[in-house]
């Protein structure tokens, strides 16, 4: 056996989770080829690099098939229900920053707030017969909001991507979805609401609550937490 | 784990017993379409109840209750005077407490009663509580009608009224509300900007979507009439947090209701409403009591009742949820009967909940 760690399998993600391991003195090695999923870190033994998309970080994770994770905090809170018992929140990575947001369209001018979003819904209700759609993927994290802060008679749609889209093409009033500049967003024609932010999400170092560990993953485990911990 | 088959054992008994009472025995389908469901109760049941996808039918939930599908059958068919009764499997989704069952039985009872709803209402309590006599439960009632009679009656605009019965379910939606309304909180900058403005469509930028920009011109004029009516008076909301909190014995609550009307007279109605319901739960044989009585009972859970209210509680477990639980929700039937409304009220018992109680003695 040995200490698994999932790590996002491409892009800026996995760069600068590269990066990251660099800064910490453990150099992130491809495993033979350039294109192999997997790998080691140099400067520690018993680890073993699983490369993954950031998407399935979560569900490996929970299952405990890897006992360290990187990917998104906005990810693990959406896919996982009741997630603080399953991984915990081991470093913040200070990476792979993002805000999920709720936006609607800038020519809204009497829409600011989601009071004023509420209140627009149930106008929208009355007057379309159905409710007020919000396009976005992040289910979970978006009802959540919108019910703790009592806004109703609306409706999520699935948008798996290009969400900012979703308005000018009739498919939604409103969407909730990751922003890092708020460019995109503009582009569409949309605003953010001012107390329409969800989640500020960045890049996290998860370990998994349930995962098997021998006594000798347990050592590296703690080098491995010691290791992450220090600046 | 407890014997299933011992628990659809007790379901029969306690539906044989409703039977008894006059109620005719129904069943309804395990899947339900979901739209009737998201469109009463929100997207918030999605947070609470099974969706599934099929091909032809689109999406459907696992049945979550009973009272939506038999409610919707009887208004589709009779909507007269009728009492059904049913028993069967329901299924919740348990996010937050992953210790409760995400499927169990209901027994229940629903009475469509065109006439005196104060014998409606104690009639289902009293068929309740009668079948639960020997568990040692706590019987909680209260009155929602209270707030809502007091909302109605309240001297502003219609739209403001109007918003606050849309969120008397959602306390703190609600507070906010009041608080906007009583001038407690201030306007949020962005929107006295847009009042202030001679011509706020001017630079509003690209039109897009389906909500027109007629719709926002009408939600302005509706923002200006709100800024240009009076603040609720402080003594108004202070009678309002009074009837929230009344609350203990019922003859007691009774009383102080009647306090609260001499300065809310507009409450009269409904406080006399449940005056009658005690008198005919007392004419049942019930002791008084032995009832707690709260204006607010079921406010955040027990989202279509409109009037009377009551759950019955374990007080020795105290993180059980409720044995039995159940009320009046006329006005759901008039919205799943497309104007046409009978008065309705029903309740529910968990007969997986009585035979572990039965079993402890």
């Amino acid at each position: 056996m040995s200490v698994k760690i999932g790590v996002p399998s491409k892009g800026r993600l996995m760069e600068d989770a590269f990066k990251w391991f660099g800064l910490k003195g453990l150099k992130a090695v491809h495993g033979g080829l350039e294109r192999e999923y997997s790998g080691t870190l140099d400067g520690i033994l018993n680890v073993e690099l699983v490369m993954l998309s950031a998407g399935e970080i979560p569900r490996e994770l929970s299952v405990g098939r890897i006992h360290f994770g990187i990917t998104g905090m906005d990810l693990v809170r959406e896919k996982l229900g009741l997630w603080d018992r399953r991984v915990v929140e081991t470093v913040k990575l200070e990476f792979g920053h993002a805000d999920l947001v709720i936006a609607v369209p800038s020519f809204w001018v009497d829409v600011n707030t989601l009071d004023d979003l509420d209140a627009a819904a149930a106008a929208f209700r009355r007057r379309h017969g159905f409710r007020l759609r919000i396009a976005t993927k992040y289910h979970r994290l978006v009802r959540e909001f919108l019910r703790n802060h009592g806004v109703a008679d609306y409706q999520l749609v699935d948008s798996q991507g290009a969400t900012e889209g979703a308005v000018k093409n009739e498919t939604a009033e409103a969407i909730a979805d990751i922003t890092t500049t708020g460019v995109t967003l503009r582009a569409n024609h949309l605003k953010i609401l001012e107390d329409g932010v969800v989640l500020k999400s960045q890049a996290m170092m998860y370990r998994a609550l349930c995962a098997e560990t021998s006594d000798e993953d347990k050592a590296t485990l703690n080098e491995l937490l010691m290791r992450f911990k220090q600046n | 784990m407890q014997n299933r088959a011992a628990i659809r054992k007790e379901a029969l008994r306690l539906r044989s017993l409703f039977e008894k009472k006059g109620a005719q025995p129904v069943e309804t389908d395990i899947l339900q379409p979901a739209a009737a469901l998201l469109d009463l109760y929100g997207e918030d049941i999605r947070a609470r109840a099974f969706v599934t996808v099929d091909s032809q039918k689109g999406e459907l939930m696992l049945r979550p209750d009973f009272t939506v599908p038999v409610a919707q059958m009887h208004m589709e068919h009779g909507a007269e005077s009728a009492c059904y009764t049913y028993a069967g499997e329901v299924f919740r989704r348990q996010n937050e407490c992953r210790d409760r069952p995400i499927e169990y039985f209901q027994v229940g009872i629903e009475l469509f009663h065109i006439g005196n709803p104060a014998y409606a209402d104690a009639r289902v309590f009293s068929s309740i509580y009668s079948m639960l006599g020997n568990l040692r439960l706590k019987p909680a009632i209260g009155d929602i009608g209270i707030l809502m009679s007091a909302v109605e009656g309240l001297s502003t605009i219609n739209r403001r009224k109007r918003a606050l019965m849309r969120h008397i379910w959602r306390p703190g939606r609600f507070r906010t509300l009041l608080d906007r309304y009583s001038g407690r909180m201030p306007v949020p900058n962005s929107r006295a900007e847009l009042l202030a403005s001679k011509d706020p469509m001017s630079n509003a930028g690209q039109v897009i979507g389906l909500r027109t920009a007629s719709e926002i011109t009408e939600r302005i004029e509706a923002l200006r009439e709100d800024a240009a009516t009076k603040p609720l008076p402080e003594h108004v909301i202070e009678l309002l947090d009074e009837i929230l909190e009344v609350g203990g014995k019922p003859e007691a609550s009774l009383k102080r209701l009647r306090e609260i009307e001499l300065d809310m007279p507009v409450i009269v109605p409904a406080v006399d409403g449940l005056e009658k319901r005690l008198e005919a739960i007392e004419n049942c044989g019930i002791d008084l009591n032995a009832l707690v009585f709260e204006a607010s009972y079921g406010r955040t859970q027990m989202e279509y009742y409109d009037g009377f209210v009551f759950g019955f509680y374990s007080e020795r477990h105290s993180e059980m949820p409720p044995v039995a639980s159940g009320g009046r929700y006329d006005a759901l039937t008039r919205r799943l009967g497309r104007g046409r409304m009978v008065p309705a009220v029903g309740g529910v018992i968990r007969p997986g909940l009585t035979l572990e109680l039965e079993r402890e003695g």
